[in-house]
């Protein structure tokens, strides 16, 4: 059977929407719990939103996983922004989020089981994401 | 799609879908505040029941729509945060904190009754 | 007819991902010979079968006629992947059996066991049909080995995830039962927190909270950590969480057995204890609970 993916253009308010719907879709397909399914949509919400408001254009995939016996989803947020130039500043934790650049990334990171970002200045960001399901 | 706001006595309710895009959320912004300045509404009460995901711009929005209700001398009350939702929120850190919020609309309601003392129905 | 037997051992069924691979011609022509003989021979195969699997003393949670019923769909589903190359049905099979059996009390070793029969059965047919042509049985074991491998392992893969699956459903019954969110009346929760929080527990406590506002339309939840093991930092981040949480459902949580040193840590941690509703024990918890709803002796109803 053909890896479930999907890719989601991000280039307007729209398609923030768009990439939740669709990640919803997946993660019902796999059949995760409904708490799970609004944490993954939450998650892409802001993957999305932020390429949006720093890099204006970019894509979002989604893709279901295997590991040793269990199922999953990746979802991979991608951009050819100005990336992020204090990642370590970025993804810093605590209880205020003004803190981490307003990205949101540490509560992203919250929100999902494998947590992986890749940022360089003026190349883009990546930001790599996995849930598992329970 | 534009959010649906109904008049109740001298509140305003407003029903948001479970897909709404960030235009639609500034849609409400602007058509709430309006309608809170032409009708002179002591309260609102923003039902979120349908929404299925609460992210950083919707609680930010949310926030502004408050904040901008109560320059107004009304009082906002957000309603029907679902259990999962709340919970995806503060992972993100989005509490809302300024924020008045109660379980649903008869909840909300009675919140706002009780701000004004009111006995309008 | 004389065929080289190089190009009967193909590559087939070695592709992980249950893609139909390309098997060469003369495999696939051995195959529907196979899948042709194991249809002709079902019945008798099928019974030699159950017969085993009784010798062997498997399946005894079952009645002979129900295992008889399932060998029959078993034995159909292994042919049909034998045939189509494909093991998407007899995935869905494996799990579609797992799930009925589990509940029955079935094992593992009985599942895996009852598999290796079939395969060997069927071998041994093979054995004996083509007992003449020596060289022929061995193209037809090239051909069979792997397969037979193949859906030997997606049956006890099958059943052994579909265990798992059953077991962590269990202790998740279990945590439930153990956390108790308790009405005592009407628009007030209690939830006692006792015990050791890991971050799967604290999840489950806060989504149980929740549901548990929503559904008994609490104002009021009163949340003691008397027993609570370990107050650390992540733990302190989870009642956060859940006082916040529950905020957003419209109810004020007092969070009780609040002692010097764990209203330290949150302090560490940040938490703003001026925004947070203390009180020392459960008892005094409950009464504030009372008052903020409001529960006092009214003797006069008034008008309205």
């Amino acid at each position: 059977m053909a890896a479930d993916e999907v890719r989601v253009q991000i280039a307007s308010d729209g398609d923030i929407v768009a990439a939740r719907s669709q990640g919803r879709t997946l993660a019902i397909k796999l059949g995760f719990s409904s708490g799970d399914i609004t944490l993954i949509a939450t998650a892409i919400s802001e993957l999305a939103r932020n390429i949006l408001s720093y890099a204006r254009q970019g894509e979002i995939l989604l893709r279901a996983v295997d590991g040793s016996n269990r199922t999953g989803i990746l979802i991979v947020a991608a951009d050819k922004g100005p990336g992020i130039s204090d990642l370590r500043q970025a993804l810093r934790d605590g209880f205020s989020t003004s803190g981490s650049l307003g990205l949101g990334l540490p509560g992203v990171r919250r929100l999902m089981d494998e947590f992986e970002i890749t940022s360089e200045p003026t190349q883009g960001t990546t930001v790599k994401v996995k849930k598992w399901k329970q | 799609m534009e959010v649906p706001i109904l008049k109740q006595g001298g509140f305003l309710i407003a029903t948001v879908q479970a897909a709404l895009s960030d235009a639609d959320l500034l849609q409400l912004r602007a058509a709430l505040l309006e309608r809170v300045v032409r009708m002179r509404s002591r309260g609102v009460i923003l039902d979120v029941t349908a929404l299925d995901v609460m992210d950083s711009f919707a609680s930010r929005t949310i926030r502004e729509i408050a904040h901008m209700i109560r320059l107004r001398g009304a009082e906002t009350v957000i309603v029907g945060i679902q259990p999962e939702v709340a919970f995806a929120m503060v992972q993100l850190g989005l509490t809302l904190e300024d924020v008045a919020t109660a379980l649903d609309l008869e909840e909300g309601l009675e919140y706002l009754n009780q701000k004004f003392k009111s006995t309008t129905i | 007819m004389a065929r080289k037997r190089d190009e009967g051992v193909a590559v087939a069924f070695q592709n992980t991902s249950g893609h139909a691979t390309q098997r060469s011609e003369v495999t696939s022509t051995l195959l529907r010979e196979l899948v042709a003989h194991l249809r002709q021979n079902r019945t008798p195969l099928r019974e030699e079968w159950v017969r085993r699997i009784t010798e062997a003393q498997l399946l005894t949670a079952m009645t002979k006629e129900e295992i008889f019923a399932e060998a029959t769909s078993v034995y159909d589903s292994y042919v049909a992947a034998l045939e189509t190359g494909t093991f998407e049905a007899l995935q869905n099979y494996a799990r579609n059996l797992s799930e009925r059996i589990i509940p029955r009390g079935v094992e593992t070793h009985e599942v895996v066991g009852i598999v290796l029969l079939l395969r060997d059965v069927l071998a041994r047919s093979l054995f004996a049909k083509y007992q003449d042509d020596f060289e022929e049985l061995n193209r037809i074991l090239d051909a069979y080995e792997p397969a037979a491998n193949r859906i030997a392992n997606t049956v006890a893969v099958g059943f052994v995830q579909e265990r798992e699956r059953v077991i962590r459903q269990q202790q998740e019954a279990i945590r439930e039962l153990s956390t108790p969110v308790l009405q005592v009346r009407e628009r007030l929760l209690i939830l006692p927190i006792i015990g050791v929080i890991d971050p799967q527990r604290a999840r489950q406590l806060t989504e149980q909270l929740l549901r548990g506002i929503r559904t008994n339309r609490a104002k009021v939840v009163v949340i003691d950590i008397t027993g609570v093991a370990a107050m650390d930092a992540t733990v302190a981040n989870h009642l956060v969480q859940t006082v916040e949480a529950s905020r957003l459902l419209g109810a004020t949580v007092i969070v009780t057995g609040l002692s010097p040193e764990i209203a330290q840590t949150l302090v560490t941690i940040g938490v703003d204890l001026g925004k947070m509703n203390t009180v020392g024990d459960l008892q005094g918890g409950i009464e504030q609970a009372e008052r903020l709803l409001g529960y006092k002796v009214v003797l006069i109803a008034e008008a309205g």
